[in-house]
């Protein structure tokens, strides 16, 4: 079972439709003991990353999404969720993330429209499972107006808006996507069927 | 490179889209779910349902479209026409939308737009204005005023203020319907679109007056818009949205290209 995380942000239908049209099971849960048997976690989210970080902790989501990664259990950061697996933010003040990953989210330069809405293309530097089938140059569906810049190492793909910044980033079974890959047409379903074929 | 949107732009009344001409909808356009299930195939960035009617049956009718269209086609949706409130945002969002464009009720009640910018994210509050043209002495900049209740009541209010007042509660993107141009199809007010862009950051959707690839160009460009929204020249099949692409394309706009390798999305 993939467990879509319901931590009160964002839209959260949309994730688990997509994988449902795949054919699989995704169930959005919002209580962590109903993920606990889960194979797969993803955590989106849309909003801002001190009300979002504060809402994991506060409903104890931030234990069970680290305990699931130290045991090997494939999970997937959208967008927000890509950002909260970085050591902090600086959004709306300063704020601490799950710090899976080194890493400071910061805004995008005022030389651009913000948020950056829109379909934007990824340079991929190294493979990961999770983008067989995904050529170089796909465009992906983007709505944020902050960003990471993410260590080599965990570095994954990148994207241009004003400068480079780390699109998707991942270590190991952590993975995440600062783009909706469940907005994202059929390259998107097919970022979300790899994941889901992870174990 | 960020490319630039085309969005086609259903309006839907009784549950058939039509085709707006300066604010009196008329002309039947088709089934709403097949128009946007041929808008993805052939590429559309983003989709738009409009409730024309703005009534509470109009909306139990966008709803029903919207669900049964996010089951099978994975881009963004955005509804619109007669929100007022907060728990009427929540609805549209839970019901499978991914943005929500406010216009009437802005005007009416601004904290709306704060309302959902705090609860929902600003990336899912589209803050949309319909204005028309003041009339100006020569050599004066151009000037509009906004209106509201489908463009028949004058609010006094000044666009370029407004839209800022918008974006400073927390609008993430604002579209741009102008009342002049609406349904004439001799495109877009470019004035009033790189007028805006010039005010604000946030992206910038023009809407109304589009009749051809040539008028999206020059908005995207001299206009300075973010994406295009765009009604019967997709509806009635002047255009497909991949013609207007590649026509784009090829005047180094950059936009996404994209080919559907058929069958159901992608099992």
């Amino acid at each position: 079972m993939i467990a879509v995380i319901d931590y009160g942000m964002g839209n959260l239908r949309s994730v688990e439709k997509a994988f449902q049209f795949l054919g699989f099971d995704a169930v959005i849960t919002d209580r962590p003991e109903q993920a606990e048997g889960a194979t797969h976690l993803v955590l989106p989210g849309d909003a801002a990353f001190g009300d979002a970080m504060r809402n994991l902790v506060d409903r104890g989501w931030d234990d069970l999404i680290l305990k699931g990664v130290e045991q090997g259990k494939p999970f997937l950061g959208i967008c927000m969720g890509l950002q909260l697996m970085f050591d902090e933010s600086e959004e709306g003040g300063k704020h601490r993330g799950l710090g899976m990953l080194p890493g400071r989210i910061v805004k995008f330069p005022a030389t651009e429209r913000v948020p950056q809405i829109g379909w934007n293309q990824i340079a991929i530097e190294r493979s990961v499972e999770i983008l067989d089938g995904v050529p170089e140059g796909s465009y992906f569906y983007f709505v944020h107006s902050y960003y990471v810049d993410a260590a080599d190492a965990d570095r994954v793909a990148t994207t241009e808006y004003g400068q480079e910044y780390t699109s998707i980033a991942a270590r190991d079974n952590a993975l995440g996507v600062q783009f909706h890959p469940e907005k994202s047409q059929q390259i998107g379903l097919r970022l979300l069927r790899n994941f889901a074929r992870l174990s | 490179m960020l490319a630039k949107r085309i969005i086609p732009c259903l309006d839907v009344k009784e549950g058939r889209n039509v085709r707006g001409v300066r604010f009196s909808a008329d002309k039947d356009a088709g089934d709403p779910v097949e128009l946007a299930t041929r808008y993805d195939r052939e590429g559309a960035d983003e989709l738009v349902f409009y409730d024309i009617t703005a009534s509470s049956d109009g909306r139990a009718i966008v709803m029903d479209l919207v669900r049964e269209v996010s089951e099978k086609v994975f881009i963004p949706l955005t509804v619109g026409g007669g929100i007022r409130t907060y728990d009427d945002m929540r609805e549209i969002l839970k019901g499978g939308a991914d943005k929500v464009s406010i216009n009437s009720a802005a005007v009416t009640d601004p904290d709306i737009i704060r309302q959902g910018a705090e609860s929902f994210g600003s990336q899912c509050i589209v803050a949309a204005i319909d204005a028309l043209r003041r009339p100006v002495g020569n050599g004066e900049d151009p000037a509009w005023e906004i209106y509201v209740n489908g463009g028949r009541k004058a609010t006094g209010l000044d666009a370029v203020d407004w839209v800022q007042e918008l974006v400073d509660r927390g609008a993430g993107e604002l579209v741009l319907n102008s009342i002049d141009a609406d349904g004439t199809k001799d495109g877009y007010d470019l004035a009033l679109n790189h007028t805006v862009a010039a005010v604000v950051d946030v992206p910038i959707v023009a809407s109304g007056g589009c009749g051809s690839a040539e008028d999206i160009y020059q908005v995207l460009t001299e206009g300075r818009a973010s994406a295009a929204l765009a009604a019967s020249i997709f509806h009635f099949e002047e255009y497909s949205i991949p013609q207007v692409k590649r026509y784009l394309k090829d005047r180094g706009v950059p936009v996404r290209e994209y080919e559907h390798d058929g069958g159901e999305g992608d099992r």
